[in-house]
């Protein structure tokens, strides 16, 4: 899928959701600002390093929890082990896994995983956090666990750039909502507009798609 | 069946079986360093050193050790290039392992999903950081089998040593019915010694793989 001529800012402390039908761009989007697919032309500038989470977790089997959590932060920021280790340990307790830091990733569920990957991101401290349909690979009774995370990052005012089909949480989550759709932005408006008043048919059509 | 007969070689048996041993497994531990440097040029797509590494892929199996040995043993010598038996008849294996352990190790590599190599980009890993914490690692895990299987092969090749007059299981089986004619008790023991060296490897083998089975793979 090609993006095509969008323009998108994301300030800091800010929460932007993006949604659109499927194939829309929108995972192209993060992709591209994240450096793992090529840009043909324009630019993307931002102040710090980005984290991502991805749909199918990405968390490295052949390594415990807190291992996955340290790799990055002790290879490539080269921070000291026993600052990082404490670290990941408060982060675990966070998201209510502190018990399965030693645990591999195949042991813990969908749920568990991703708050792993939500957590392994953080550590980091990236300036913007993206994250690509973080509950669309869970099943339903795990996906509230993961958005209450997400929920709370949003609560500690973290920068952040969300790609979701789950308009329910879109809603609670966003200080602005981006509608895409063929790779161009179609609509753009807070998140009370976007939902109440969408401005264009498209939109219109898309969320009815969300209403039974 | 002369077993005072068998009983008094069985040392030259045993001295044969170290060297096969030996040699045997200098030429898998260069084979294996080969193999994993192939496998990476291979899988990362470098230019140039992927073109020479499939030509030598090419060459490597689809030409008999035999005739990779005679050419260390006998060619390389009118080049200037004197080399031991030993060392040629590792130098050899390595040569002829070097390229199945590539397919092993790269089959590994690609057996690794592609997202968790981006995973460990989006974590601002490096190429060579990716390779070695993340990609390598699993790929290393699922070339198990393969590589055993490799070392099996190429444990079996070297009965081809005696053509370079390495005293090794087979030269020692040949030379002592040539000297004895006892050839059904220098076969019998031949067979047993080379059992006794592959059959360890072959359970490892299948008990490595019957864990693959069961464990279960996912992220």
């Amino acid at each position: 899928m090609v993006l095509d001529n969008l323009s998108l800012e994301v300030k800091k402390g800010e929460v932007v959701v993006i949604v659109g039908p499927s194939g829309c761009g929108k995972s192209t989007l993060l992709r591209c600002i994240n450096g793992l697919e090529p840009i043909q032309s324009g630019s993307i500038e931002t102040d710090g390093q980005a984290g991502m989470v991805f749909q199918s977790y990405e968390l490295f089997p052949h390594l415990s929890v807190l291992k996955n959590m340290m790799l990055a932060p002790l290879k490539v920021q080269k921070r000291e082990k026993k600052e990082v280790k404490k670290e990941a340990m408060e982060l675990l307790k966070r998201v209510g896994l502190e018990e399965k830091a030693d645990s591999y990733p195949q042991q813990l569920s969908g749920g568990q995983k991703q708050r792993v990957a939500i957590v392994r991101a953080l550590i980091l401290h990236p300036e913007i956090l993206l994250f690509d349909e973080v509950t669309a690979a869970l099943d339903p009774e795990m996906v509230r666990e993961v958005l209450d995370v997400v929920l709370d990052l949003a609560r500690q005012k973290r920068t952040m750039l969300v790609v979701t089909h789950e308009m329910q949480f879109a809603r609670a989550v966003a200080d602005r909502i981006v509608f895409i759709d063929e790779g161009k932005i179609i609509e753009e408006a807070s998140s009370e507009e976007f939902f109440e008043h969408p401005k264009t048919d498209r939109a219109k059509r898309f969320l009815n798609v969300f209403r039974y | 069946m002369d077993f005072a007969y068998m009983k008094n070689v069985l040392p030259l048996y045993e001295k044969a079986a170290v060297l096969t041993l030996r040699i045997g497994l200098e030429g898998i531990i260069f084979a294996t360093f080969a193999g994993i440097v192939c496998a990476v040029i291979l899988y990362e797509k470098v230019p140039v050193l992927r073109q020479l590494v499939m030509v030598y892929i090419e060459i490597s199996r689809n030409t008999p050790l035999l005739v990779q040995l005679f050419f260390i043993y006998y060619g390389l010598p009118k080049a200037g290039i004197v080399l031991s038996a030993e060392i040629c008849g590792a130098a050899g294996l390595a040569f002829l392992g070097g390229s199945y352990m590539a397919e092993a190790f790269r089959s590994g590599l690609e057996n690794v999903a592609p997202l968790q190599r981006e995973s460990a980009y989006s974590l601002g890993m490096g190429k060579l950081q990716t390779m070695r914490y993340v990609v390598g690692p699993q790929a290393v895990a699922t070339s198990i089998p393969a590589f055993l299987a490799n070392v099996i092969f190429l444990l079996k090749e070297t009965s081809v040593f005696s053509a370079i007059s390495l005293m090794d299981l087979m030269f020692t089986a040949k030379d002592l019915i040539g000297l004895y004619y006892k050839t059904t008790e220098s076969l019998l023991l031949l067979v047993i010694f080379y059992l006794f060296i592959l059959l360890p490897v072959s359970l490892t083998g299948a008990a490595v793989e019957r864990r693959m089975k069961y464990a279960g793979s996912g992220s």
